[in-house]
């Protein structure tokens, strides 16, 4: 999976909030095409991650390096960054005065100035093929929460991003929700999408991630393929983790 | 109505759940009795006939009807000028006081500065200031407009002030999590606010708006002080030349009859936006 340069690179990236240091010095390569699994207990600081490369957080120190440009530099365009990056939120947060269409076709025309027709149609084709077109005139407070989620994940892929940013999207879900969304995720990857997911399917982060990160307090404590995670954790602490979701039974 | 002790109906009346059957019998009793007694202190007041005369004659109430509406219709033009131009003007201020960043400081405080200083002086005292006091600069067009127009500007400069905190809270009330996905699509920070942001928020601030709105509507009645003709004084016209209060009732009426409308017009905003976004029932 490595070989093709690093699409994604995070180089001692600190980051606080008040007193509060979230992220420790986090270094981090993504490939082209590989899945890289966040995981880790809540507050260990990968929702945080995640959204400093997205350029929600401005960092403090470190710097974030995406095809060989420093976004986290001054003077950087934030706005040219985000087109290449999609974030997809545990929360949705779709826009609730607009149908499913209109969140989808929003930021292709406002943003990469698409026409109406053209934008309209790159939506059904993402909405068709994740069995949503149904929904297209819907507004969101009428569907389901994974249908919602799925709305997300395609308004994301609207504006053709190179990388997706996945922060926790199932949490919110009920249980019986989950694998529709973890479905249209694992479809990306098999597209070869490059992409980082914070989440806490271990089952999902298993059998999609090409590697594993273990975050604790703010740093990557522990990397790895999934096989070798999952079964010889080498850091006690990586160790104390799975120990704990095998217990919640969430494995 | 159900017997003390009947078990009750599973659906009634929102005050019959609240009250029970014997208590929607008392409060309906205890309310009969009580505008009784106060129809009966009225009724038989020393002045009674006097007022009824004064006020509610039915010859002059319907001759001061004329009068007074074609005083209304200035109202209304009142109204309906200053309206348009705070709905622009106040979310204006509203937006430029939420600018982020120090580049935008100096913004800020004006805008601040400007609704601290116009929610705290009284229309009265604006009206007097700019009716009386903008002729008297003798400036060429900003000094030779009538007496309608800075009604308007008074108005518009005194509501501004309210409407852009009303908008305010309307924006601030929009969760962050909406700007950050707005945001992480790549839309600028006005395309945020406006795409996203203020429909929202403009949307949730309606009912508010609408209150102050209706002061505005009664307010216009002050523009007479500066000498705009308008309901109030047509009526005060009508009592000076028959000694009749008659104009006042009718000016009174017509405020209403254009308040209630307004009301049940915003309801009906309210709910059709509610139904079109929400869930019909469970999933």
């Amino acid at each position: 999976m490595s070989g093709d340069g690093a699409v994604l690179r995070l180089d001692g990236v600190h980051k606080s909030f008040g007193p509060v240091e979230v992220l420790k010095g986090i270094d981090l390569d993504v490939s082209a095409h590989e899945v890289v699994c966040l995981i880790g207990a809540s507050g260990s600081g990968k929702s945080t991650m995640l959204r400093c490369i997205n350029l929600l957080e401005p960092v403090d120190a470190g710097r974030i390096v995406v095809h060989g440009e420093d976004i986290t530099a001054r003077g950087v365009d934030v706005n040219r960054i985000r087109r290449h990056i999609g974030i997809v939120f545990q929360a949705y947060n779709l826009f609730p005065h607009m149908t499913v269409l209109d969140n989808i076709t929003l930021a292709p025309r406002e943003v990469l100035g698409m026409g109406r027709a053209e934008a309209r149609h790159r939506a059904d084709e993402l909405l068709a093929r994740f069995g949503l077109l149904d929904k297209r005139d819907e507004y969101p407070d009428r569907l389901s929460g994974g249908q919602q989620q799925r709305t997300a994940i395609v308004r994301a892929l609207a504006m053709r991003p190179d990388i997706m940013l996945l922060d926790e999207v199932t949490s919110a879900l009920d249980p019986e929700l989950v694998a529709e969304v973890l479905n249209v995720i694992r479809d990306l990857a098999a597209e070869g999408m490059t992409m980082v997911i914070a989440s806490h399917e271990m089952g999902f982060v298993r059998d999609t991630a090409h590697r594993v990160c273990f975050l604790d307090q703010g740093v990557i404590l522990e990397e790895g393929p999934p096989d070798r995670m999952f079964t010889e954790p080498g850091n006690p602490r990586t160790k104390q983790f799975l120990q704990r979701i095998i217990e919640a039974g969430r494995m | 109505m159900a017997p003390p002790g009947a078990p009750q109906p599973a659906v009634g009346s929102r005050a019959s759940r609240m009250l029970g059957g014997r208590g929607v019998l008392v409060s309906t009793a205890s309310t009969l009795v009580f505008l009784a007694v106060v129809a009966l202190i009225v009724i038989t007041a020393p002045g009674t006939d006097r007022v009824v005369r004064s006020f509610f004659s039915w010859e002059d109430l319907r001759a001061a009807l004329p009068q007074v509406a074609a005083g209304f219709v200035v109202n209304l033009q009142l109204m309906f000028a200053a309206e348009g131009v705070i709905l622009v003007f106040a979310l204006l201020l509203a937006v430029v006081r939420g600018l982020p960043g120090p580049v935008f400081f100096p913004l800020r405080v004006v805008a601040i500065g400007y609704i601290d200083l116009f929610r705290g002086i009284p229309l009265l005292l604006v009206l007097y200031m700019v009716g009386f006091g903008i002729p008297g600069l003798g400036l060429q067009v900003v000094s030779t407009q009538s007496i309608f127009v800075y009604g308007v500007v008074a108005l518009v400069l005194v509501y501004s002030a309210y409407v852009a905190e009303v908008y305010r809270a309307g924006i601030e009330s929009i969760h962050p999590s909406q700007t950050a996905a707005a945001r992480s699509l790549a839309l600028s920070r006005w395309k945020t606010m406006r795409f996203v942001v203020l429909p929202q928020a403009v949307r949730r601030v309606i009912p508010p708006l609408l209150n102050d709105f209706i002061g505005l509507q009664k307010d216009t009645a002050l523009v007479s002080t500066i000498g705009v003709v308008e309901a109030a004084r047509e009526a005060q016209a009508y009592a000076a030349a028959n000694f009749n209060y008659a104009g006042y009732v009718v000016a009174a009426f017509l405020w209403v009859l254009l308040t209630i409308p307004l009301a049940r017009f915003t309801d009906w905003l309210i709910e059709r936006d509610r139904r079109r976004w929400q869930a019909a029932g469970p999933r």
